[in-house]
């Protein structure tokens, strides 16, 4: 626990919260119902982080068109991050490189870190969830 | 310790439930609290008493039941997850409540540690 959690029990206190997205867009449900965390953990004015990483790469993707698995696509709401205050946003290099994209692929403004930098920055969260 | 636990997985087809339960169980045998588990995604099918296992397997739902009335834990099921899936009050099993994605948010700001159980 970090200093300020000893200070301030109760509301109004902010926490690091990091989300971990694994999986491939559509497939499961879990991007689709872990974006809904997010979107409502920012509106607990918390510290909100994103990384996407292994199959979670691609939910960043240009041009994913869902019209042929008769699903919703709701990548426009990456989009829309910012309009939330969320506008930290990671891409693990090692995911991007072992798939073929690069962040010019990507359909948003991220930052892309390596398996080190991507650890400490785990280190320093006070929340991970991991969809 | 104050434990919050987030399942995301159904009951039976996967272990995560099953996990969390022994998990809580024994985070409350050695001193330490579990005050609430929130259910997310099919973890939300944990939740309803029509489900009638075979007599010799365990009841993963009464399971919950008796442990969140023995301790006091709040069982949480998230709505719109719940709702996407066919899960309404009048199917909960004693102590599940639908209630926000808020409580789960909750959990993380004022508990000691998070804890995930799923895929």
């Amino acid at each position: 626990m970090s200093d300020m959690d000893m200070e301030d029990d109760g509301s109004g206190v902010v926490k690091k919260f990091m989300f971990l997205n694994r999986k491939a867009p559509h497939g499961t449900v879990y991007a689709l119902e872990g974006l809904e965390v997010v979107l409502i953990t920012a509106a607990f004015d918390q510290d909100v982080s994103l990384v996407f990483t292994d199959d979670g790469v691609y939910q960043l993707m240009k041009g994913i068109d869902t019209k042929g698995i008769e699903v919703k696509d709701f990548s426009k709401t990456y989009r829309a991050l910012d309009g939330y205050d969320i506008e930290k946003l990671y891409v693990d290099q090692a995911s991007l490189d072992a798939r073929g994209l690069t962040e010019d692929d990507l359909i948003v403004d991220v930052t892309v870190l390596s398996n080190d930098e991507m650890a400490k920055l785990m280190d320093e969260q006070d929340v991970v969830i991991s969809f | 310790m104050q434990f919050g636990i987030l399942i995301n997985e159904g009951p039976y087809n996967h272990q995560a439930s099953d996990s969390a339960y022994l998990f809580a169980r024994n985070a409350i045998e050695k001193g330490h609290t579990v005050p609430r588990v929130f259910f997310y995604h099919d973890g939300v099918n944990n939740s309803t008493r029509m489900g009638e296992p075979p007599q010799d397997d365990r009841n993963v739902t009464t399971r919950w039941s008796k442990l969140a009335e023995e301790h006091g834990i709040d069982l949480v099921v998230c709505v719109a997850a719940a709702l996407r899936r066919g899960i309404k009050d009048e199917l909960l099993a004693p102590g599940f409540r639908i209630s926000g994605l808020g409580q789960l948010v909750e959990m993380g700001i004022q508990y000691d540690r998070l804890v995930t159980f799923g895929d």
